[in-house]
Parts: structure tokens; sequence; C-alpha cells
């Protein structure tokens, strides 16, 4: 059985795809994404997607690791097990800076990484766009725009007939096959 | 920019214009001869695509056997004992500290590379970054063996790790050994972190276009699913950018503390405030030396003329002249310090690097350091690829000499001359270090087999088909 997904249009260059994208934008589509070889500068305000928020879970990471480095050198050097050192005090924000200052940049780029992983439903091996026949061309040197059959505005004919006026080609319905 | 420019050309009247002969601006391409996108994926993806050629296997097995000099040291030490280095009292660090400083150093070029001139816009960095970082992971790696085994009972290395073990004691949070751990484990793991998210994308292009079973399998499971999407480059650019922000602190603060292994401790010629800056300079020093080494012949070999440039190698050597002559700079400070402090003993540890038993270690450091990079302000020798080669080989040498200097010098003279000695590594010390160059390699070699050697999408970011705008931003 066959389930359709959407309908996919390719360009030919960063400029033509940016062209198109504020098209379909003004037009009205929400269900809708651009597929490029390279982040395309400015392609984000076409679309009218907002900032990222991968630096939420940077943020996170990095006060988990702060924490975590103050509250081991407390508890190991000066709670659980007090260590005398020159007659310094057990404990003090000073002397342990160094493992902190990494901590805390360690778990802020874990935290970056799976927050990009986690912002961009990653990992998902299967999605109905790698069922396109020349997917693998926008990985290379074309792009993309893929209206998705969700999309409340999506009509077959209307929708095709509108990537064609943008300046899209080769229109290609993507199907999704299930067994 | 073309308004700004036919604005001026108006305001200035012909005849003055004649007279004054105005420079043009010649801005050189980063990807040379006009090529297209599909070059690029052609050629990046070709290295890896292609039949094993007959020289990496050769290049692959003389690593191996370069390698298994490690093995051999190491196990002999590990079953003998520590004491089978030239370590002695006074010099307790010996090779050991000099390795681990030279490879930790180099690996900072990569990370200078993917995170600094990142965050700097520098353009150029783009076809040398994806190598630069391998060889960022793989220096660390080979930094790592030193310490690990100086500590005499490897088994025990995890004893530096704040976990709990039977004798219920944890580690001692005030020593610069101990933030070393904190300082090298994280580097090594967020350096892997970068330089594996930067792949992602380079991924998923190899899998798209894999054709074996198993290439397809494992490029699609390290690649994510990554499909190119805006929203995923979106996210992929922030995190890009914010790993960039977060390695650029991390690789100035571990070499900063792999100096306060030095600085730290009370002994002259050792108690400076210079080092962290001057440690850093030295280690991106070293580390562009590596990074020309390795690239140069790469460049010859996969004939990527078009990509990595003269401006590339021009720059390079730009950075390498810049921080040798900050090096340069660190090393005449010192002696004027120790001049100026007018501490004896200071004064005796500076004299006696110049001029005392390791004279030999000092000079061919001055020489390979100081002297060698400023050869780099000729245009004649920027030109000249195998001399530029030639002189990155003798700045990696340099800033081996030069931790060795550091290190070696100061025990042998110890504050008694009845303590005094003398260092000379043994059998097992040379084997040691001279496996790790194959270790390295194998690495090294197994990264330019299966893994894109440049980062194809950003570097055609930096064409001019990117330019969404036609030229008018």
């Amino acid at each position: 059985m066959d389930i359709k997904y959407g309908l996919s249009a390719s360009f030919n260059s960063a400029k033509d795809l940016y062209d198109a994208a504020g098209k379909v934008r003004e037009e009205g589509y929400k269900e809708w994404e651009c597929y490029t070889p390279i982040p395309v500068h400015g392609l984000d305000a076409q679309m009218g997607v907002g900032r990222s928020k991968v630096p939420c879970f940077t943020l996170i990471g990095g006060i988990t690791g702060f924490c975590t480095g103050m509250l081991i050198v407390w508890y190991m050097n000066s709670f659980d097990y007090p260590l005398i050192v020159g007659g310094k005090p057990y404990f003090s924000p000073i002397f342990p800076f160094p493992v902190f200052y990494e901590l805390t940049i360690l778990f802020a780029a874990f935290g970056t990484l799976f927050g990009m992983f986690f912002l961009n439903r990653l990992p998902r091996h299967n999605h109905p766009v790698f069922e396109h026949p020349s997917f693998g061309r926008t990985g290379d040197d074309k792009y993309m725009i893929v209206i998705e059959i969700e999309d409340p505005k999506f009509d077959e004919e209307e929708t095709k007939n509108f990537l064609k006026d943008v300046g899209g080609k080769s229109i290609t319905l993507i199907r999704e096959t299930i067994e | 920019m073309s308004t700004t420019k036919t604005e001026l050309k108006e305001e200035i009247p012909a005849d003055v214009l004649k007279k004054i002969k105005p420079a043009k601006w010649v801005d050189t391409p980063l990807v040379l001869n006009k090529r297209n996108f599909h070059w690029v994926t052609e050629k990046i993806c070709g290295i890896v695509e292609q039949k094993t050629p007959t020289w990496w296997w050769w290049c692959f097995i003389t690593a191996m056997c370069i390698a298994s000099f490690t093995g051999l040291g190491l196990v002999y030490l590990v079953s003998t004992g520590v004491g089978v280095w030239g370590n002695n009292n006074p010099v307790n660090w010996g090779w050991a500290i000099v390795n681990f400083v030279f490879w930790i150093g180099i690996g900072h070029a990569g990370t200078l590379i993917s995170a600094i001139l990142c965050l700097l816009k520098q353009k150029w960095r783009t076809s040398i970054n994806r190598a630069s970082e391998a060889m960022t992971v793989f220096a660390v790696m080979c930094a790592g063996i030193f310490p690990l085994f100086h500590v005499g009972r490897v088994w025990f290395a995890w004893w530096l790790f704040p976990l709990p073990n039977a004798n219920a004691i944890w580690p001692q949070f005030r020593s610069p050994l101990e933030w070393d751990v904190f300082a090298v484990s994280t580097y090594f793991t967020v350096s892997i972190l970068f330089w594996y998210m930067g792949m992602i994308p380079d991924l998923a292009v190899l899998r798209d276009r894999a054709k074996e079973t198993w290439r397809k399998y494992l490029y699609g499971v390290f690649a994510m699913g990554w499909r190119n999407a805006n929203n995923h480059w979106r996210n992929f650019e922030m995190a890009y950018l914010l790993l960039a922000g977060l390695s650029t602190p991390l690789v100035l603060s571990v070499h900063t503390i792999v100096s306060f292994d030095f600085a730290v401790a009370n002994l002259p010629g050792w108690h400076t405030t210079i080092f962290p800056p001057y440690f850093v300079a030295g280690a991106i020093f070293s580390g562009f030396g590596m990074v020309l080494t390795l690239l140069l012949p790469l460049r010859a070999i996969f004939g990527l003329h078009d990509l990595i440039t003269q401006k590339h190698i021009d720059n390079m050597c730009k950075i390498i002249l810049a921080t040798g002559s900050m090096v340069g700079y660190a090393y005449s400070m010192e002696f004027f310090i120790a001049w100026y402090g007018a501490n004896s003993y200071e004064g005796f540890a500076f004299i006696n690097r110049a001029f005392g038993n390791y004279w030999w270690a000092y000079w061919i450091m001055i020489s390979c350091n100081v002297i060698c990079p400023q050869l780099f302000w000729f245009k004649k020798i920027k030109d000249n690829i195998p001399l530029v080669w030639i002189i990155s080989i003798f700045v990696n040498v340099g800033m081996w000499f030069e931790r060795f200097v550091i290190a070696n010098t100061t025990l042998s003279r110890d504050f008694l001359p009845s303590s005094w000695g003398y260092y000379s590594p043994t059998v097992v010390d040379i084997f040691t270090f001279f496996g790790t160059f194959g270790f390295f390699s194998i690495l090294f070699l197994l990264f330019l087999r299966f893994l894109p050697l440049m980062p194809m999408a950003e570097v055609k970011s930096v064409m001019p088909q990117a330019d969404p705008h036609g030229g008018k931003h």
C-alpha cells in the first residue's frame, strides 16, 4: 500500500530556491520544508521560522556541569573524606576552578549535541523523503521544496501548478510504501 | 559593494583617477577554477569511494610496523616496571611529560582552525578544518599514552577519576595533575563531539551515494538519518556555532592547565606567570606545523590544489610566523625576568638553559622555533611548497625540544648541587615515542580511507554559488 507524503519541486540554484521559498510562505503553506546541500543564508527568515532553540540545551548542560563540578569537589575533599592540604580550607570555590570550568564546558557540549539531535528529531533512519528517486542530489548540488499532504492548503492539482509557477522543476509526488 | 564602487568613481574626476592609478582589489576565490558543487562532492567523496590505492597500503603497513615499537615499549614497561624508562632522581619526568605536552600541543591547531577561526569568520578554514580536527583527536590519543603509563601501575590509572574505590579516598583537587585529567579528558571528548557533529551532513551524502550494503548501513547509522532539511541545518548551524564558542575557551584552558603542571611547582625556570600564554602560542605554532606537514602531501596526492590553494598555505605560514615570533618573545622575556627579578636561582636556571648541560637542546629549539619561521616573511619561500613542508618539520622538531628544555634543564639542576643529575632516554623511551608516530599515522590513514577529508557543505557554502542574494548583499 502506498501513502502519499507530499509534492516535491526541485531547483537548480540557491537563489531560485530562496525566491521560491518566500512565495510558498506568502501563499500560506504551513507544512513544508526546503532540502538544501548547504545552509542557505537567510532562508530561515524567508521560510518564516524563528531562531533555533539549541542554546537552551547548552545552558542547561553548562549549569549542570558547573554544579556537578562544585558538588564533587565539596563532597570528596571536604565532606566525605576531608583532606588537609597545606593547612588550607577544605573547600573553596577558587582552587578547583579548572575542575568545574572543564565540566561546565563538557556538559554544555553534550547538551548542545543532544539538543541538536532532539530538536531535529534524530536519529530517524526512515523518512518518506528518502523515497524520492533523486533525494541524494539534495546533498550534492540540487535544492528541493516539499509541501506535505498534511498541509491544510494542500490540493494535489493546485499545489502542483503553484510549484510550477514559482519555478520548480520535475514536480514529483512522494509516496511512502507501507507493507 | 558594487554601488559604492561606482559612487566613488563618480566622485573622483577622471584625470585624478588617471594620476593616482588606484590599485585593483583582487579577491582571490577560496575554490579555484570556478568549480561547481558537484565537482566538490565528486572530489571529496571520490577519495573515500575509490579503490584503496597501493600507496595507502604501503603507508599503512609501514605505520603498523612503526606503531609496534610503542606496543613493544609498553609491554616491556608494564611487565617490568616504570624504571625501564630513563627517568631518575632528580629528573623524574623525563620524556613522558615532554612527549605528552608535544602531542597535546599539536592537537591545538585543529581546535584553533575549527573553533576560533570559525568565530572570527575566517572562511578559508573550511577546506582544512576536518583534517585538522582529525589530527587533534589522534594527537590527544597519542598524548594520553604517556601520563597513563607514567603512573607506573597503569591498571590503577582509573584512580585519577573521581570514582569510588576500595581505598575509600578521593582525588586531591588542588593538584595541577588532577586538573590535567579533567582538562585533557574534556578536551578529547569535546573534540570528538565537534568533529563528529560537523561530519553528520557529509556522512549523509556518503550514505546517499553508497552502493555497497555495508557502506549504506554504516554511513547510515552514523549519519543519524540526516536529510538536508532547512530545519536540520538551522539547529545544526546553531549547535556548530555554540560548540565553536565552547571549544575556544576550552582549548585555551587545556594548554593553560598543562602549563600549570610546571608553573604551579616552585622550581626556577618553571614558576612563571608567562607560562600559560606562552604554552598556548607554542601549541598553536606546533599544531600548524603539523597541519602543513600532513596537508601538503595530501594536496599533492589527491590533487586538491583547487581547494587548498596558495592562499590557504600563505595564511597558515603567516600564523606560524606570528606564533613563532610570540614564542621567541616569550623566550627572551623569560631571560629578561630572570635577570630583572634578581633571584639568583632563577638567573642560574636560565644561564644553565642556554649554556649548561643541555645547551645543544636549547640551541636546536632556538634555531627551529625562532629563526626558522622568520623565513616566512618572504613570499618566495611561502610559494615554494617543498620548502614550506621542510620548515614545518623543523617547527615540529623545535617544539619537541622546547618541552625537553623546559622539563629537563630545570630538573637536572636542582637547588643543591648534591642532587644534580643528567637525564638520557633509554631504548624503551625512544621506542615508545617513535611508535606513537606510527599509531598517529594508522589513525590518520584510516580517517583518509573512510571519512570525508573536507566538510563538503562548508566548502560549498564559501563558493559564489551558495549566495542566494545574487551578490547583492
